[in-house]
């Protein structure tokens, strides 16, 4: 027991030990809020959700805090509903159960670029009559512009940027000619406040509707949004416990395996230690990747049936180091005694050879992980990713598939390529720390 | 003059000694090599068509040309209903029968191995060899050379700057640049294709001096020098990408090996005698351990094969990588399993070719485990 106290004390003088394990940490929180916050199904559905989910974000748009770095300041999404802050909303009633409702918006702009869209969404209840609303867009100069006037559904849109005639009124595209200064040639966004104003007439007393205006930001959220609206946040978070839980199973159940069947071909030795060298030779040709790929294919691409593969693949590699350490382990003075008073095989196996190599496997299975953490990755990028999941690699998948690096959109790619990264750089620095630590002889002096 | 030819004579007999033990050690590497060859590639038939998933694959295959015969066939369509399924089943089961679909697995894997071995890998179902082939064959050894060109560059440019590097550090222990490079070390628990994405982003889309991907421009330069020069500037952010992926790793193992060996007594031995540590370096440190490096290179090469396939995908190198990531997407099975059984032979070749320079650099190598000395 002090033995390992005194190796965790040397190992907190190394300082990428410290780093590494100071990452792993962050990663493992990162895990657990992904787990308890989270939770797999939310992820899962708001991963799967699409448009309906997402509606109210914009496409592929790079995080909001870009906006610090920025000179020319890009707007973020802005989303106000009559919902959210009810005093925007004015009532009036009048006999007859008919009433007014104005709802204002405004809109404080101070960006130097354009929305990339901006939209209307209204829910309306009511039970025979529908509403009506008409819209108004008021800029901080005076202007007004009316926009359009319509009976309402129980769920309704009205995509400002698709109207046409608005379009025509300001003779370019509505969320530019909306915030544009009035004959700027290239179009200049005129900064200040805005409004606009819904004003709607409900038919029954019982009747109302709330409207949320949506600005399409040209950034939005901490990590930014995807070709299909939804946050990438949602699979950075998720792929952590992922990632996590991949790599180490891999490297936990490789080697476990590897060691068993190790000790096992050491102790026998004849003709079962020469079968398990033979496969071990085989499986060196075996093309690890292009049978995990063939997999994916033909059977599942559950990250657990790959797991398992993964693990069934890596049993047979590496064997002859541990091979080579059980044969002299063989030999030590205990091995001896315990065949003396009589233990069966097996016991000797499990007990006495497994536990004496624990040691040196601690270092070799921590710099195994990151390994497996990227094979995921690998394999995701390849268009073989868990088809339920969403993980760092099927986020890059996405990227390159729609250009990502072509298009300019470097947070798609950057963001969950470093926290592979990070995954990668913690395990193996506090992998190598820990091997200098455990193997002495490769300790510097 | 009559002491001279004796020890030339025995150098001669030494180097014919060595050069017959090489020979009967590649001989019987040879035999072992392809036998375990045989084996990996049953395995791979037996995963491929675990369940007989390939079996149902090519059943459907058959039944559809049927159907299409069908179709365009006015005499069939004229058929009452019944008369043309039975007449569709008497065909397909005609057609199983010549495929040899309806014997047993067990029997047909071994057909199944031939072909895979002598690389009758059928016909492709979605894609085409640039000559308009269907034959996978035909399509992956087209694909060969481009991987091999880029493969071979970076495997030999790792090796010997890796080597080299490590050498020359662990002759300068605890140096500045021996730190560095030391710390840079969990850098490469990355693949190469993970940096190859880094290297696109900063050089292709931000400096824009490098291409994004491929092997040539396009269209390709019609001079000579012009389209080798086009293929060298290709070829520099890859292989970068596979150095960036393994080199660090390389050198710091390799480092710390030669450490160990240079406190050996015969080297202390050596540096006392007054030799030049450029000697000292190749003669007494790099030959002993050479063995060894080969070893731990081999283990290498065969991670890097699997790494080029998402590497030539994320460079669009027109190799067997790419060809493979093109056949995913495209469900294209026929191509996958042949991609897979020529990826079987390139790592048995490469274990092969590592197993003879080992025997060639290893005095102690003998056939049978017997040592010469």
């Amino acid at each position: 027991m002090s033995s390992w106290r005194a190796r965790f004390q040397e190992l907190s003088r190394y300082p990428s030990a410290v780093a590494g394990g100071a990452i792993i940490m962050l990663l493992v929180l990162l895990a657990v809020y992904a787990l308890i916050g989270l939770g797999q199904t939310r992820a899962v559905t708001l991963w799967r959700g699409g448009e309906g989910v997402w509606e109210l974000n914009p496409r592929q748009a790079p995080p909001a805090w870009l906006n610090f770095f920025l000179k020319v300041k890009r707007p973020p999404t802005m989303l106000l509903g009559s919902a959210s802050s009810p005093e925007l909303k004015d009532r009036e009633d009048f006999e007859g159960g008919d009433a007014d409702i104005t709802i204002t918006f405004p809109v404080d702009f101070q960006y130097d670029e354009f929305p990339r869209e901006v939209a209307v969404f209204m829910t309306a209840d009511f039970k025979a009559l529908s509403p009506h609303v008409s819209f108004t867009w008021r800029t901080p100069d005076g202007r007004e512009y009316p926009l359009l006037g319509q009976r309402l559904r129980a769920k309704d849109a009205y995509r400002i940027s698709q109207d046409r005639r608005v379009t025509e009124m300001f003779g370019r595209e509505a969320h530019i000619g909306m915030f544009a200064e009035p004959g700027s040639d290239p179009p200049r966004p005129l900064k200040g406040r805005y409004e606009l104003v819904v004003d709607g007439v409900v038919f029954e007393p019982e009747s109302d509707f709330e409207v949320s205006f949506v600005l399409y930001g040209q950034l939005h959220g901490l990590a930014g949004t995807d070709h299909m609206r939804r946050d990438i946040t949602v699979a950075l978070i998720w792929g952590a416990p992922i990632a996590m839980a991949f790599g180490l199973l891999a490297a936990v159940g490789s080697t476990l395996t590897t060691l068993l069947l190790a000790a096992i071909a050491a102790w026998y030795r004849g003709w079962v230690d020469g079968l398990i060298q033979r496969l071990n030779e085989v499986f060196l040709i075996v093309p690890g990747l292009v049978v995990l790929i063939m997999v994916g294919m033909l059977y599942s691409r559950s990250i657990w049936v790959i797991l398992g593969v993964v693990i069934f693949m890596g049993i047979f590699t590496g064997i002859r180091t541990f091979r080579a350490m059980f044969l002299q382990v063989k030999e030590a003075p205990y091995v001896e005694a315990a065949r003396a008073y009589g233990a069966s095989n097996p016991r000797i196996v499990f007990l006495y050879l497994v536990p004496r190599v624990i040691p040196v496997l601690v270092p070799q299975f921590v710099t195994l992980i990151p390994g497996f953490v990227f094979l995921e990755a690998t394999l995701a990028v390849l268009g073989l990713g868990d088809p339920i999941l969403p993980t760092w690699g099927k986020v890059l998948n996405d990227a390159f598939s729609n250009g990502a690096l072509y298009a300019g959109h470097y947070y798609w790619v950057l963001a969950p390529a470093s926290l592979l990264m990070f995954t990668g750089l913690g395990f193996a620095m506090l992998g190598f720390a820990l091997d200098r630590v455990f193997n002495p002889r490769l300790r510097e002096q | 003059m009559a002491i001279g030819p004796t020890p030339a004579r025995r150098g001669t007999g030494a180097a014919t000694r060595s050069l017959i033990r090489v020979a009967r050690y590649t001989a019987t590497r040879l035999v072992a090599i392809l036998a375990t060859m045989v084996v990996a590639v049953y395995i791979v038939i037996l995963i491929a068509n675990m369940g007989g998933h390939v079996d149902v694959i090519r059943k459907a295959q058959i039944r559809e040309g049927v159907g299409m015969f069908f179709l365009n066939n006015p005499d069939v369509q004229m058929m009452p209903a019944e008369e043309r399924v039975a007449l569709m089943d008497q065909i397909v089961a005609l057609e199983e029968e010549r495929l040899g679909l309806n014997t047993p697995f067990m029997i047909r894997s071994f057909t199944y191995l031939r072909n895979a071995l002598t690389l009758n890998l059928g016909r492709a179902e979605q894609l085409f060899s640039d000559s308009g082939s269907r034959q996978v064959r035909l399509i992956l050894l087209e694909r060969l050379p481009p991987t091999l060109y880029l493969m071979f560059t970076g495997q030999i440019l790792l090796f010997f700057t890796a080597v080299f590097t490590a050498l020359y550090l662990s002759q300068r222990y605890a140096s500045t640049l021996d730190r560095i490079l030391v710390a840079l070390a969990p850098t490469s628990a990355a693949p190469a294709w993970f940096y190859g994405i880094f290297l696109i982003l900063i050089f292709a889309a931000v400096l824009k001096v490098m291409p994004f991907g491929g092997m040539v421009a396009t269209p390709p330069p019609a001079e000579t020098w012009r389209y080798a020069l086009s293929l060298l500037k290709h070829l520099v952010l890859p292989v970068t990408a596979i150095m960036m992926g393994a080199v660090f790793q390389a050198i710091y193992f390799w480092r710390t090996f030669f450490l160990i060996f240079s406190r050996e007594d015969y080297v202390e031995m050596a540096k006392a005698k007054g030799l030049s540590s450029r000697t000292v370096e190749r003669r007494y440190i790099l030959r002993p351990t050479l063995p060894a490096i080969v070893t731990a290179f081999a283990f290498m090469v065969i991670a890097l094969w699997t790494g080029a396939i998402v590497l030539e995908t994320v460079f669009r190198w027109p190799g067997l990588g790419r060809l493979l990531w093109q056949a995913i997407g495209l469900y294209d099975t026929p191509v996958i399993v042949g991609a897979q059984v020529i990826y079987a032979y390139l790592l048995a070749m490469t274990v092969f070719v590592l197993e003879i320079v080992y025997a060639i650099l290893d005095p102690r190598v003998g056939v049978g485990g017997r040592s010469e000395q």
